[in-house]
């Protein structure tokens, strides 16, 4: 187990991603978190959290991917809780780290596990032996971390932090909660896939909780008005594709998408993070509109994003989409519960478009919301659920953060008025954006459907022995149409209620969405109630019946019941009762075994 | 006496530092007894001198051991008692070596980290003692030696506690000495009972040595059980194994802070190392026939103890009941009876005592600041001082084991360790790697998260000289994180001598032992 690196055409390509992007987001770093007190602290962090992603994907075996695994999460609690001095803030990055050693429970027991069928935790060699692992070894191995990357990768049950990771500096969201980061459990996933291979009805548990999450997290995305809150629920959405393609055994299909992904994601943040500064921290989708009047880069450059992730073509998130979509279809032979998954894949694309759509035309479009004084009043915040009570630590973090705060953070304002003017981020910012949209753009063209041009396939093959075949022919062109008609639908529906208005908002906004299915809420209500009841218990329990019990025993000892003030006169007789009493028993037990 | 002590010899180098490791604490507190008592500093110049030259000595130790040896080194082995067959035996081996280690670290650094606020000499004075007793059990190989030192430790922790601690120091201290002293009774019936056993079983004279009644193995099976239980209770107070951990919490938190680091930093090693030096050496099949309850009660103070510490209202209570979970680890390690666990085992000692005493010195500056501990009254320190929270970031991390630093080496591989022979109990204490965050970094948040007001606005930012009393403790924090090898090197010979003697004595499965071992090569 040394600290051996493994460069092979899988772990090139995700060095290659994470580099380019993560260097342009540093670049517009330097924009985003000009005069912020703690500016170079941030770029400790950042450069950190760059070296343990390397790690991450250079280890050439589990112990150094899990070095990097664990270096990444440490860096997205330091950078969540970046601005410490508002609780939200803290509490989130707490619950982000908290929740990946959730995951972590796994990968660790899944690397003991390894270790002990296999005898070394080094890919090479757990490569070399997965066709010799029993099935159900493997099952077990492939579902312990496939809980590790739940964790990480922000999947049901343990996406809940993702949400709230929001809180961090948006560059931070942008490369960590976005591009890099939460594809680590893919990214783990995919170096295992000899394994994956061995391990049965735990390759449909991986594919199916891609597809509940895909769909969860779209239908929540409908109903966020936090710009950001949208994107982190697209992000979850997005990594539930991903993980459909590795459960269907589309290891290509899961990395071009990651890549795409990680090209219109970080882009949507990032433009996120210009509308955000441009209009002095607000955050809030209901008080835009008509920004593109004002910030016409990161109007067209976020469009473009936009196009890319609702899978029109030719833009690249339609391709590696769509290989997806294929993969699906024709997973198990193209059986009817394979359909299923389609269908629902299928479902969650055309959410995805609709959402997207959503926020282009409330951010961009519209009138100038944030004219109108009624806006800038606090919206009702979603009602407070009755049962979400305990102690603020563990509160759900409703809304973005407090206005109260330390005026020292110039990330803490809002300072929105209706005569506020947004003005186009500088040119630090905007190039990134640029770049990243021309990549969101021709993205796909790694690998485009035709044999010859299948790019990405051809430089993964070598490492990805299990790679499941696509739909092929006419297929291909029947099912693409069928995803551009659903994206279409998608932006045709969101387009007639948000901005036609045919609909009224609030039907297609239930506050199940809103609320991201009650799961957040449920855990919370948990900690918060029983969970917290019985660990009071414990510790009642540990005060008042085992110390009790040491208590009464000595009280009983000394005859007294006052054991603590009886403390100079009590010690020397009792250390000589103690001897005394030890000497007896040892007497009486060595006579009573030379009787024998 | 002195004499018997120079002309040492043995199988070490001509000069045997062994005696001197607890001979030089002794001969410090008599220089300070003939001190005048009010000269504060003269005082603390020989304390400081005293511990550090023994830690010195013990670095020594460190660049003179053979590495790659399982056996004894440094042995001395002269009569002493002769009619009682009592040995003036001393020897260190790998297992033993890092413990006096951080014995020779730890000392010198809580003398120099705080001064006493009244009564000197006496405050030097048991602490130069106990470092003398915490010595002694680390290189005894007698098991009259054994106990006098394990007792003898008692003793200057009793005071420390009582004279220079906090709010409720009586009853702690107290409670800590009749809890201990409960257990002590025991080893003691332990120890007489093993040597007149040891004696019927093998026909020759009567002896303590502990070394040649592990080899001998004459005991007969049923008794050696019972042997073992006396000894595991004794232990288990120390350690503290759940349920005999209450003294635990109400020591350490009222302990002055040098009570407190060498509390947790050395004195419940005593009770983890005597359960390998006697428990598993001397008692090899008893051992393995208890290794299911040792593993259990270890999983149970793993997460209970994680549980109490997330409810502590006290920040320093918290890390009390931290060290109740670390240590499961510790027991988990041992009892798996593998050579990953038991190396996993020792290492997690040292580490162990390395991040809680970190701790324990940054909580004693914030009380010292702030004259409190309470979690509530604490708040957004970070604001005042990064580089104070910096620092208990870092010893915070290693205390929930994250990779990179020394904690995770030491969880990794007595929970591999565990899992080859113990599985469901390695699995269950894995999720005690999920509640370690959960209590620290829910403390971590509360105390130095969210704004800061009142007092908490203008805390003082670490000094200095305080950053140089930590370095070390960071210093060896990553460096046993990033490169465990030199240190898992010369453990391992040692423990796979015991794993194969557990082996040969007992029907436990060791067979993995030539297998060969990929940790060597980390």
């Amino acid at each position: 187990m040394g600290l051996g690196l493994l460069a092979d055409p899988l772990s090139v390509t995700m060095l290659l991603f994470v580099t380019g992007v993560g260097a342009f987001i540093h670049m517009y770093s330097i924009g985003y978190m000009k005069g912020d007190r703690d500016f170079s602290k941030f770029f400790l962090y950042l450069n950190l959290f760059v070296l343990s992603m390397i790690t991450l994907v250079l280890g050439d075996n589990l112990l150094v991917t899990f070095l990097g695994w664990e270096g990444v999460g440490l860096c997205s609690y330091f950078l969540i809780s970046f601005w410490f001095s508002d609780e939200a803030n803290a509490t989130a990055g707490k619950k982000a780290f908290v929740t990946n050693r959730v995951g972590d429970w796994g990968y660790m027991v899944g690397m003991f596990l390894t270790w002990t069928v296999v005898g070394s935790l080094n890919y090479v060699d757990i490569d070399a032996k997965a066709s010799t692992i029993s099935g159900v070894t493997a099952t077990a191995l492939v579902l312990l971390f496939f809980a590790a990357a739940t964790g990480k990768s922000a999947q049901i049950p343990l996406f809940v932090w993702l949400p709230d990771a929001m809180l961090g500096p948006t560059p931070v969201s942008a490369l960590i909660h976005a591009a890099t980061m939460v594809t680590s459990g893919v990214y783990l996933l995919v170096r295992l896939n000899p394994l994956l291979l061995q391990a049965g009805w735990a390759n449909d548990v991986i594919a199916w909780g891609g597809g509940i999450t895909a769909l969860v997290a779209a239908t929540t995305a409908v109903a966020q008005h936090d710009i950001k809150k949208v994107l982190a629920y697209s992000t979850i959405s997005q990594l539930g594709f991903l993980f459909m393609a590795v459960g269907t055994g589309s290891f290509v299909a899961a990395i071009f998408h990651m890549v795409t992904h990680a090209f219109f994601k970080a882009l949507l943040f990032l433009g996120s993070g210009s509308v955000i500064l441009g209009m002095s921290h607000e955050q809030d989708m209901r008080r835009y509109g008509n920004l593109r009047k004002y910030m016409p880069i990161t109007a067209g450059t976020m469009m473009v994003a936009w196009l890319a992730i609702s899978g029109i073509p030719p833009f690249s998130g339609f391709w590696s989409k769509d290989e997806i979509l294929g993969g699906l279809w024709t997973w198990h032979g193209g059986s009817f519960s394979a359909r299923v998954l389609w269908a629902l894949a299928l479902l969650a694309a055309l959410l995805t478009a609709f959402y997207m759509t959503r926020l282009i035309i409330l951010t961009f479009f519209g009138s100038e919301k944030w004219r109108d004084p009624v806006n800038l009043e606090p919206f009702d915040a979603v009602p407070a659920l009755a049962g979400a009570h305990g102690d603020d630590d563990d509160a759900v973090v409703v809304h973005a953060a407090a206005d109260a705060g330390d005026a020292a953070d110039a990330h803490d304002h809002h300072g929105l008025t209706v005569d506020h003017t947004p003005r186009e981020s500088g040119w630090l910012m905007t190039v990134p954006l640029i770049v990243l949209g021309a990549l969101s753009l021709i993205g796909g063209i790694i690998n485009l459907p035709w044999h010859s041009a299948e790019n990405l396939s051809r430089w993964l093959h070598p490492v990805l022995a299990a790679e499941h075949e696509g739909p092929a022919g006419i297929e291909v062109a029947g099912l693409a149409a069928i995803a551009t008609v659903g994206a279409l639908i998608g932006l045709a529906l969101a387009y007639l209620i948000y901005a036609k208005r045919r609909i009224e908002a609030a039907k297609v906004e239930p506050e199940l969405f809103a609320r991201a299915w009650y799961i957040d809420w449920a855990y919370t209500w948990f900690s918060g109630g029983p969970g917290r009841v019985a660990w009071d218990a414990i510790n009642w329990f540990d005060h008042h019946v085992i110390d009790g019990a040491v208590n009464g025993a000595a009280a009983v000892a000394q005859g007294t019941g006052r054991v603590v003030r009886k403390v100079q006169n009590g010690q020397v007789r009792s250390y000589a009762l103690g001897i005394g009493v030890g000497a007896a028993l040892v007497l009486g037990f060595v006579m009573v075994r030379m009787t024998w | 006496m002195v004499s018997t002590l120079l002309a040492a010899a043995g199988s070490g180098p001509a000069f045997n530092v062994l005696p001197w490791l607890v001979g030089l604490p002794v001969i410090g507190m008599v220089i300070l007894a003939f001190m005048p008592n009010a000269r504060d500093d003269a005082l603390r110049i020989v304390a400081v001198a005293t511990s550090a030259a023994t830690g010195g000595l013990a670095v020594y130790l460190l660049s003179e051991f053979r590495t790659g040896e399982a056996g004894f080194q440094f042995v001395i082995n002269r009569t002493w008692v002769e009619a009682l067959g009592i040995g003036w035996h001393f020897g260190i081996d790998g297992i033993s070596l890092f413990l006096i280690l951080l014995t020779g670290l730890l000392f010198p650094l809580s003398i120099i980290a705080v001064k006493p606020d009244h009564d000197a000499k006496l405050y030097y004075g048991s602490m130069l003692l106990l470092m003398a007793g915490c010595m002694g059990v680390f290189v005894a190989l007698d098991l009259v030696l054994f106990f006098l030192f394990f007792e003898l430790v008692l003793v200057p922790m009793y005071f420390l506690i009582g004279m220079w601690g906090h709010g409720n120091r009586t009853y702690a201290a107290l409670k800590f000495f009749l809890q201990t002293m409960f257990g002590s009774a025991f080893m003691f019936v332990g120890i007489v009972a093993t040597a007149f056993l040891h004696q019927r079983g093998s026909g020759g004279p009567l002896t303590f040595d502990l070394v040649k009644i592990a080899t001998d193995q004459s005991i007969a099976t049923t008794s050696a059980r019972w042997l073992f239980l006396a000894f595991a209770i004794a232990f288990a107070v120390k350690v503290p194994i759940f349920p005999l951990h209450t003294w635990l919490p109400d020591a350490h938190t009222e302990a002055p802070t040098a009570g407190s680091v060498i509390l947790a930093g050395i004195l419940l090693k005593l009770g983890t190392y005597g359960l390998i030096r006697i428990g598993l050496f001397v008692f090899p099949e008893a051992s393995h026939y208890f290794a299911p309850l040792m593993l259990t009660l270890g999983v149970i103070g793993i997460l209970y103890g994680a549980i109490c510490s997330a409810m502590q209202p006290d920040l320093k209570r918290v890390v009390a009941f931290s060290s109740v979970a670390h240590l499961g680890f510790i027991i988990l390690g041992i009892f798996s009876i593998t050579v990953q666990g038991l190396d996993g085992g020792v290492v997690q000692m040292i580490n162990h005592g390395i991040s809680t005493p970190a701790l324990f010195i940054l909580i004693g500056w914030i009380y010292e600041r702030r004259h409190t501990r309470m979690i509530d009254e604490l708040g957004g320190l970070q604001r005042a001082a990064p580089i104070f929270a910096g620092f208990f970031t870092v010893a915070m991390f290693s205390s929930i084991g994250l990779p990179g630093l020394n904690g995770f080496v030491g969880e990794f591989l007595t929970l591999l360790g565990a899992f080859k022979t113990a599985r469901w109990w390695a699995v269950m204490a894995a999720s005690g790697v999920i509640l370690a965050a959960v209590y620290l970094l829910w403390a971590y948040q509360r105390v130095f998260h969210g704004p800061a007001v009142g007092e908490n606005a203008k805390f003082r930012e670490l000094t200095l000289f305080e950053g140089a009393v930590l370095v070390p403790l960071v210093i060896a924090m990553f460096f046993i994180g990033l490169y465990p090898k030199p240190m898992v090197d010369r453990i391992e010979p040692s423990v796979k001598a015991l794993v194969t003697h557990i082996g040969e004595h007992s029907n436990a499965d060791v067979k993995d032992i030539p297998a060969p071992q990929a940790e060597a090569s980390e």
